[in-house]
């Protein structure tokens, strides 16, 4: 099967590399092991300091609302970080100090959601917190069987009765300011969480939980389903095992599934992600990456990859594949004439494209240019 | 230097369990775990159970059964754990209780048919009756909202027989393996088959003998006989291969059975035959894209809803079966977002799953009933079954819908 551009990888990058090209009239697929990076997406897109045009209208367009508004957000764990583009699920503040008095919401038997620390948190900024727990029949054993609760397992159920949450937390509601609740709210309708804020008389703030992040597996939803109305194959849960090089031009790629019935493109993008997502992988000797074996940044010297304080920066993060000004890589010395490489797995070798979401989704913009030129 | 890499294929561990990062992404899309509180989901059942298995088997939980083995949190987990293989095999495995005589009936397809074709109007009758369904609801504990598909009267086997020689004088030919579902069902989708592939110049032949795949052996516990008849499939396939033939099918569950549950749940090695055993819609693809062409009607006009199964969302050939339609002129197509309909085999048959069958496939019917197609399209029976039952909206195979498109 032939395309104009086969991506390895769907996570943000390989989506946002996807549509751009499929806006762009070019005919693509692409192939993904599974899900990615964003079903632990914050809702909040890093180190993105201005927000493009461009930008903006791909998630425009693709239903996913986000807002651009420098300054700070709350983390899960009731500090504060500093941001400039996120899902509205997410607020922005001038400040930390972003109201007086909260009240912090939290479901009776559910664990992933840090209510105390936040509230610590936010009294270390000076702002008074009461934390009150919701019983709710349709969060109950029966209701929810066995499992543990899991965020996307209430977003479920929240779905159909967020409304209910609004009421009790109308009646809950004294003299405070503020509201925050756990980020459990519109898995399938994005819309949810301003109606939320509608419907109570205070300052409504979500606050993350443990994963899987609702917000993120919905943004995940709206990309893929953007791109494949724009066109896009997305082969899911299929994995590039082998490509054929010849003469320095990839020119097909294996997977899996398909096996014998290649896939043929012009270009190929590597957007398969870092460590986690298997895009790179290390063992006791070295690190390096699987597919291609292209030509790695980063130090030979084991003792150097990680720094024992696991709080602290690792070394290993900064660790990508090699590539030029144009995002191309390179084998044994020698470049690889339609290759791109996208995304987390360039780690922190190219800082003028930031890190994170902001990484993913300005390198897949570039590439897109440039195959698109 | 390479030792590592060495290292780590040694402690490769069985269907990848050990691989699971406890990301719970799986959890997030399990069909069962979204609306049946009694599942404990893939994370808990596969991957984690299987820690605790492997310990004391003791630790075997029954509510296992109540996975559909659809497959989807394989296609989902990042990590490659086969996730539904874990679940599946471990019923195999610790579940010691009989099948019960209902599973055994409905499990036994081939049997079935063998007994209900002949006397197929009275067996069609007589299932259908209300009398009958409530009998079968309260003894056997069949839900009495299931139609039985019809038995056909005459094989598609008999059919075919019938037409070897004119078959034979295609100077290509392939073998196709038909499935229960075609033989005593529904004979004109193998029909539809024979006409589009002779229409491309190919011949079809029967293979020496198949038996039904085995998949609802498997489902229902009965490993000895899913053995016997993987073993058999297994040898009469590689008769085919050998000749030289490749292997078509059109049923997305018998070709995932074929190829990945038998080296995989049954033990039994398929890896002279598996290659060439296709999907008719990839050979017939593969075909189109090196040059053949098929001669269509003008006059053709459909607007079809494509809803990818669960067994060909997990082969990853759903791609075929949609670019196919798309090449049908005058054929409108919108591909369903995937979801699984909830029958899946002799699953939604029973009485208690009745209720979990209809609400997993609401997600696929709301999809249907927006859309408002005239036919659907689709490369499984009991999908067929399902959708029919649950939507009224006719369900074809696209095989069928090429024939129809043709002059
Ligand atoms: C736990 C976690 C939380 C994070 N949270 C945030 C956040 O809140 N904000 C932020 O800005 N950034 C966050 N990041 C950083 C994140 O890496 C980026 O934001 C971005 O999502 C990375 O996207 P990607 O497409 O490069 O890689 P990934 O999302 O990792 O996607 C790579 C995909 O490629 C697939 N793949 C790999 N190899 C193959 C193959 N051979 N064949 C087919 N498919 C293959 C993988 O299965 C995966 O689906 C987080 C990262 C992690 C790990
Ligand atoms: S998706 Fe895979 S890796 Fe993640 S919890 Fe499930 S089985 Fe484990
Ligand atoms: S096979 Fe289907 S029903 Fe079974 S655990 Fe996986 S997703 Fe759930
Ligand atoms: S999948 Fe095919 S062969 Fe297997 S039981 Fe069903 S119809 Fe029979």
């Amino acid at each position: 099967m032939r395309f104009d551009t086969v991506i390895v990888g769907g996570g943000l990058a390989g989506l946002i590399a996807g549509i751009s090209l499929q806006k762009a009239g070019k005919s693509t697929a692409i192939v993904s092991t599974g899900q990615n990076a964003l079903h632990f997406f914050s809702g909040c897109f890093e180190s993105i300091q201005e927000a493009p045009q461009q930008v903006l209208d791909i998630f425009n367009e693709a239903g996913i609302r986000v807002h651009y508004k420098p300054g700070v957000r709350l983390m899960p764990m009731g500090t504060f970080k500093e941001s400039a583009l996120s899902l509205d699920d997410v607020s922005l503040f001038p400040t930390p100090q972003f109201g007086k008095r909260v009240l912090i919401i939290n479901f009776m038997g559910y664990h992933d959601f840090f209510s105390s620390f936040l509230a610590e948190g936010l009294e270390k900024q000076g702002m008074e917190c009461r934390i009150r727990f919701l019983t709710l029949g349709e969060l109950t054993q029966p209701e929810l069987g066995p499992n543990e609760m899991r965020a996307v397992q209430i977003a479920r159920k929240m779905d159909d009765v967020w409304e209910k949450v609004v009421q009790e937390v109308r009646v809950l509601l004294k003299d405070e300011d503020t509201v925050i609740l756990p980020q459990v709210f519109g898995l399938k309708d994005a819309s949810v969480p301003t109606r939320i804020r509608q419907g109570i008389p205070a300052q409504v703030v979500f606050a993350g939980t443990l994963p899987p992040s609702v917000p993120g597996i919905r943004t995940q939803m709206q990309l893929k389903k953007r791109y494949e109305v724009l066109g896009g194959t997305y082969l899911m849960g299929d994995r590039v095992t082998g490509a054929h090089v010849y003469q320095d031009v990839v020119q097909n790629v294996v997977t899996k599934q398909l096996d014998r019935h290649y896939l043929e493109a012009d270009h190929f993008i590597l957007a398969s992600g870092s460590f986690f997502s298997k895009g790179l992988v290390s063992n006791p000797f070295k690190i390096y990456e699987p597919l291609f074996e292209l030509d790695m940044d980063y130090n030979q010297d084991r003792n150097t990859w990680y720094n024992p304080t696991f709080a602290n920066h690792q070394p290993y993060m900064g660790f990508g594949v090699k590539t030029d000004a144009n995002l191309q890589p390179s084998r044994k010395g020698v470049p690889v004439k339609n290759l791109y490489v996208i995304g987390s797995i360039l780690g922190e070798t190219h800082p003028e494209l930031g890190s994170g979401a902001g990484l993913a989704i300005r390198s897949a913009l570039k590439v897109t240019e440039l195959i698109t030129k | 230097m390479d030792n590592g890499i060495k290292f780590q294929e040694y402690t490769e561990s069985t269907y990848n369990f050990e691989e699971c990062t406890k990301c719970t992404v799986c959890t997030a899309f399990c069909p069962v775990l979204q609306v049946n509180p009694l599942y404990p989901g893939p994370k808990q059942a596969g991957p984690d159970g299987e820690r605790l298995r492997l310990r004391d088997p003791n630790f075997f939980d029954e509510s296992l059964k109540y996975c559909l083995n659809c497959k989807r949190c394989e296609v989902w987990c990042p990590s490659e754990v086969k996730v539904a293989d874990l679940i599946q095999s471990a019923r195999l495995q610790y579940d010691t209780t009989p099948p019960k005589l209902r599973d055994r009936l409905l499990a036994s397809t081939d049997f079935m048919g063998k007994l209900a074709r002949p006397v197929a109007p009275v067996v069609n009758a007589v299932t259908g009756l209300p009398l009958a369904k409530t009998a079968m609801d309260v003894m056997l504990k069949i839900d009495r909202h299931r139609t039985f598909p019809k038995y056909s009267a005459s094989s598609f086997e008999f059919w075919l027989k019938r037409r070897r020689k004119e078959q034979a004088v295609f100077s290509e030919q392939v073998a196709y393996y038909h499935g229960c579902y075609v033989n005593y069902n529904y004979p004109q989708l193998g029909k539809d088959l024979v006409k589009v592939l002779n229409a491309l110049g190919v011949g079809v032949q029967l293979l020496d003998g198949e038996k039904c795949c085995g998949i609802a052996l498997i489902s229902n516990r009965l490993t000895k006989e899913a053995t016997k008849n993987a073993k058999h499939n297994v040898s009469v396939l590689s008769k085919a291969v050998e000749s030289g033939l490749k292997v078509v099918t059109t049923s997305s569950t018998c070709t995932l059975t074929l190829r990945e549950e038998y080296p995989s749940l049954l033990g039994v090695d398929n890896s002279a035959v598996k290659d060439s055993i296709l999907m008719a819609t990839r050979y017939i693809y593969e075909k189109l894209e090196q040059g053949a062409k098929l001669p269509f009607r003008a006059d053709f006009h459909k607007r079809v809803a494509y809803h990818t199964p669960c067994h060909m969302q997990r082969l990853g050939w759903g791609i075929f079966s949609e670019k196919l339609l798309r090449m049908i002129p005058g054929l409108e197509l919108t591909v369903l977002d995937s979801a699984c309909c909830g029958i899946s085999g002799t699953y939604g048959f029973k009485k208690e799953n009745y209720e979990t069958s209809q609400a997993i496939g609401e997600q696929l019917f709301s999809q249907l009933r927006a859309i408002q197609p005239e036919v659907v399209a689709c490369d499984c029976e009991t999908c067929k079954w399902q959708i029919e039952m649950s939507t009224g909206f006719p369900v074809m195979n696209p095989i069928s819908l090429l024939a129809e498109a043709l002059c």
